[in-house]
């Protein structure tokens, strides 16, 4: 009896050990979830090229950091966070919605919308124009100039004598 | 007759106008004011270094001190050497920088600042022991100080400063002897 309690007990911790080691390769992040925070963070060694895609030492360097603090229960924000803190906000792919950072999200569309409206002004102003002069050749119609009356005649006569 | 000319020639409210030259101005305020905010001075041979601050690596300290103004070292020769673990050049100049600082360190005349430029810490410490370094040695993880040495390429630089806190001399890449910064340190002189 001895013997089978000593083996169960044997075969139980082994089995727990054995556990434990796949539990632990299964927590190892994987290149898709360092990836996907690498993205969001750019090297300012080689500037204009995101983590994820950096060929570089020193983003390898970088990714190799969000691994082991992804390994080490971080989230995605505290390594961010951790990041930012360190090498400062340059290093974010989208600026903090923070200060002199929200002229980043507030004037583009400012300027789209003040374009559209210069756009819509100006197309308005090209047609107006057209319509206004030709009501007011319609308006000129009964004072219009003796050369437009020989004009109008000439081609009349032309069109009677074709018939 | 008359309305219609006037139509033709309407032109954007004085309203609109004063709204849209002033929303530039403004903006032009900001970006102007952020632009100031954000430069530093930057250092030229020939004339005094900006002051700034460094912090220390932990074991890497100046006299025992965590951190100190580059102007605390005033009137001794500082060599700025900037550096990173990932740059393979500097990896040529590290032992012979180490084998210099031996030949200065008593003299307390020469004090050699390791600047370690946009790093990580496991990157860093393993650098510095793998050289063995032993002089003093600070990130530059924001690129602050290396900004206002006003850096020229990349790394390896480093940077002479003379007793008076004037920038002598910037050499560019790696030092390729003991000798060859040894000249380097006597433009000090």
């Amino acid at each position: 009896m001895k013997k089978f309690l000593l083996i169960l007990t044997l075969t139980l911790v082994a089995s727990g050990l054995f556990t434990a080691v796949a539990f632990a390769q299964d927590t190892t992040p994987t290149d898709d979830e360092v990836n996907a925070i690498a993205k969001q963070l750019y090297c300012p060694v080689c500037e204009n090229t995101p983590l994820d895609v950096c060929p570089t030492e020193a983003c390898r360097q970088w990714r190799e950091l969000i691994r082991q603090q992804l390994a080490e229960g971080k989230t995605e924000q505290e390594i961010k966070d951790y990041f930012v803190a360190n090498y400062g906000a340059r290093v974010l792919s989208e600026p903090p919605r923070t200060g002199f950072n929200w002229l980043v999200y507030i004037i583009p569309p400012v300027l789209i919308l003040v374009g559209a409206v210069v756009l819509f002004n100006a197309f308005r102003a090209w047609t107006k124009p057209k319509s206004a002069e030709a009501g007011a050749g319609m308006e000129k119609g009964a004072g219009a100039s003796s050369s437009d009356d020989e004009y109008i005649k000439r081609l009349e006569e032309e069109l009677k004598n074709r018939k | 007759m008359t309305e219609t000319t006037t139509q033709t020639k309407r032109s954007v409210p004085l309203w609109a106008q004063i709204t849209i030259w002033g929303f530039l101005a403004g903006l032009l305020a900001l970006v102007g004011f952020g632009l100031k905010r954000s430069s530093s001075p930057m250092a030229e041979i020939g004339k005094p270094v900006p002051d700034f601050k460094l912090v220390y690596y932990e074991g890497y300290e100046y006299n025992n001190t965590a951190e100190m103004n580059l102007s605390d070292l005033r009137g001794k020769v500082v060599l700025i050497n900037i550096w990173a673990s990932w740059c393979k050049p500097c990896e040529q100049e590290a032992p012979d920088l180490e084998e210099a600082w031996q030949l200065y360190k008593d003299s307390n005349d020469v004090v050699f600042v390791g600047v370690d430029y946009v790093d990580t810490p496991e990157g860093a410490f393993g650098y510095l022991k793998k050289f063995t370094i032993t002089f003093p040695n600070a990130p530059d993880l924001q690129s602050n100080i290396s900004s206002i040495l006003n850096r020229q390429m990349g790394v390896p630089e480093t940077y002479l400063i003379d007793r008076e806190g004037v920038l002598r001399q910037i050499k560019i890449g790696p030092f390729v002897s003991i000798s060859e910064i040894q000249a380097f340190i006597a433009n000090a002189e």
